[in-house]
């Protein structure tokens, strides 16, 4: 199993009661909460910690793309990634992904990863998502055009760093006279595309038929072993078995000494991540036309019925397998467990969540590193078939 | 008077729904964002003017969207098309909201087809320093409550019972709403340098405690457009049609009246 840093770089200062209050971190949350002096220590501290994972042994770092939030501060991760691509030495850089529906012209995607590729020379991983329907919002880019831009933006994309250039590009969003990305990529192809998805059938699909890697966001464990079956049923389809190499977990973990210990540790931290930072309202994140219409009167209905209920607590996300918190032994049991059932050679894992400060996010990486690593690494993961028992 | 529905009306292949009411001139009425429902009373009373005309725009009302629709002028250009393939000769044209927004469309592009205009609160241009409802960032019952100026009209219209049906064609019209409207939201910048070109008689109606889109729009529209009148509805929010259906009606039977002793 592969081990990948995932940071989400919240704004871990965040006046929360601020944010209850407004009903979202997202969009309509006032900048006047970001303090440049906290924020800069912050992209600081948080760019260590990605250090930090190299130093440890982590395979790969992970950043991703939010637009006005202060769930993540990663407009332009490619800023990032250009700031670690000299100091992460060994691990790959993975931004999962930029959204690529949000530009209005593709091709600066092609260079900037093109780029990133070579001066990583070649440890890029290259993530492709659509955005979360906040984005369609902050960004005043139409939702309904979504899939279409995310289809166009791609095929130009490979095409681009594929094809020997110049070529053109006639789509119904976007047309281009010239496609001729200075620098081409390191990597032959390309470098490794990744898709992170919630699940939506239509991305598995087309994933397993390119053979990219898929990624499933923070979701119970039987969610996540029903997509990855999901997956390998669409390959065989496609006509070859999946790899687990191709399927990627992103979830939290935290290690301290004891359960009990890492539960009061991490708590807070999570409730953070959980109740306040990801909360949105349901116009928010599914506007008009993001998702098909199944789709969204299944998550209308959902969110009816939840709307009755609590939020989910810590135990209930521990229960359900979305995070993975307790001492050693307890991760590495649960670990084995949702590797087992679910199938996947690849951890993501947010080390640092919600408003958990350098200290202890820098302690969590540690004991990862030292008590998950030799474990998951002295085996090869189990073969695809023998992960669905069921 | 009867209703007389029809769907074999077809523009690019696409069948077109058109509730038929009444005799003589053609009197079109365009539908806002949220469908063809709620104009009946206003059809009725127009229909003692005229063959009223009450269609539901291509992916509204339950009917797919055709492939061919990405945007507002598409529907300006597909009703310019219908006007002729059904030989309605000129046409008093009437529009609220987004169906105001096509109604001006289809009049900068051809005037001539038009006896009258009356716009009822139409989208389509931009007004600087209006505060006006992001109406995709607001729940259903929000959104509800924003249309109308008596809080008690909302609050009946929210508590009448709906059909899980009738959701989803809701969600439908939203979707391809947004569609057309995401981005400018609401509005077409084009729309306005020619607005000069419109020389049918034109009315604007505004209510005058509109909230999604405040009166300060009908003088932006006034302005645009040469010699239009603007009549303006009290204690009436965003949806005259339902709120002050008895002043709608008889401001759009005097006006086509009154544009019909002129011709």
């Amino acid at each position: 199993m592969k081990f990948f840093n995932f940071h989400l770089m919240a704004y871990r200062h965040a006046d929360l009661d601020a944010i209850q209050r407004n009903g979202s971190a997202w969009v309509t949350f006032s900048n006047q909460y970001y303090d440049p002096k906290l924020g800069a220590e912050l992209y600081h501290e948080y760019l260590d910690q990605m250090e930090y994972a190299d130093q440890l042994g982590f395979d790969g770092v992970c950043l991703n793309e939010h637009h006005q939030t202060a769930y993540g501060l990663m407009p332009t991760p490619g800023v990032l990634a250009g700031a670690l691509a000299r100091s992460v030495k060994k691990a790959k850089i993975a931004i999962l992904g930029r959204a690529l529906p949000l530009v209005n012209n593709p091709m600066v995607i092609a260079e900037e990863f093109a780029l990133l590729d070579n001066l990583t020379r070649g440890r890029f991983i290259a993530g492709f998502v659509r955005g979360i329907g906040a984005e369609y919002h902050a960004m005043g880019i139409n939702p309904t055009e979504s899939q279409e831009r995310f289809n166009e933006a791609h095929d130009m994309i490979v095409r681009a760093w594929t094809e020997p250039g110049p070529i053109a590009y006639a789509g119904k969003y976007y047309q281009m006279n010239y496609m001729n990305p200075w620098p081409r990529p390191y990597q032959t192809p390309h470098p490794p595309i990744w898709v992170p998805s919630q699940g939506s059938s239509s991305t598995i699909r087309w994933a397993a038929s390119r053979r990219y890697t898929y990624c499933q966001t923070l979701s119970a464990i039987d969610v996540v072993a029903k997509f990855f079956d999901m997956y390998r049923e669409e390959a065989r389809q496609a006509g070859y078995e999946a790899d687990n190499e191709q399927l990627a977990w992103s979830n939290c973990i935290y290690i301290a000494e004891t359960d009990e210990q890492a539960m009061r540790e991490a708590r807070p931290h999570l409730e953070a991540l959980m109740g306040t930072l990801l909360k949105m309202p349901m116009e928010m994140l599914l506007p008009p036309g993001y998702t098909n219409l199944e789709a969204m009167k299944r998550i209308k209905a959902t969110r009816a019925l939840a709307a009755g209920k609590k939020a989910q607590s810590v135990e209930d996300l521990i229960k359900a397998g979305v995070v993975i918190i307790g001492s050693p032994a307890t991760v590495r049991e649960k670990l084995e467990e949702y590797e087992a059932r679910a199938g996947f050679g690849t951890v993501l894992t947010k080390t640092q969540f919600g408003t958990m400060p350098n200290e202890m996010a820098r302690n969590n990486m540690a004991a990862i590193a030292e008590e998950l690593f030799p474990h998951f690494r002295r085996r090869e993961s189990p073969p695809a078939t023998a992960a669905a028992p069921h | 008077m009867s209703v007389q529905v029809q769907a074999s009306a077809a523009v690019k292949g696409t069948p077109w729904q058109i509730r038929r009411q009444g005799d003589g001139e053609a009197i079109l009425i365009l539908h806002g964002a949220d469908g063809a429902h709620g104009w009946a009373s206003i059809q009725a009373e127009l229909a003692a003017h005229g063959q009223a005309l009450l269609p539901s725009h291509p992916g509204f009302d339950g009917s797919p969207r055709p492939a061919w629709l990405d945007c507002v002028s598409d529907l300006a250009n597909g009703y310019l098309e219908l006007i002729e393939n059904q030989g309605w000769g000129r046409v008093h044209l009437v529009g609220y909201g987004l169906g105001g927004w096509i109604a001006a469309e289809m009049a900068i592009r051809h005037s001539g087809a038009l006896a009258s205009l009356s716009l009822i609160a139409p989208q389509g241009i931009y007004v600087p320093d209006v505060v006006t409802v992001d109406v995709f960032l607001r729940t259903d019952e929000q959104l509800l409550r924003d249309t109308f100026h008596d809080p008690a009209l909302a609050q009946a219209i929210w508590d009448q019972p709906r059909s899980p049906e009738a959701d989803e064609v809701a969600i439908r019209n939203k979707e391809v709403t947004a569609r057309l409207t995401w981005q400018p939201r609401g509005y077409d910048l084009d729309l306005r340098k020619w607005l000069h070109r419109i020389a049918a008689p034109t009315q604007i109606v505004w209510g005058a405690d509109d909230r999604i889109l405040p009166v300060a729009y009908a003088e932006a529209w006034r302005e645009a457009i040469p010699d239009a009148r603007v009549v303006t509805l009290e204690a009436c929010g965003h949806a005259p049609h339902l709120e002050q259906p008895a002043r709608l009606g008889q401001a759009l039977s005097s006006f086509l009246e009154q544009a019909r002793s002129v011709a």
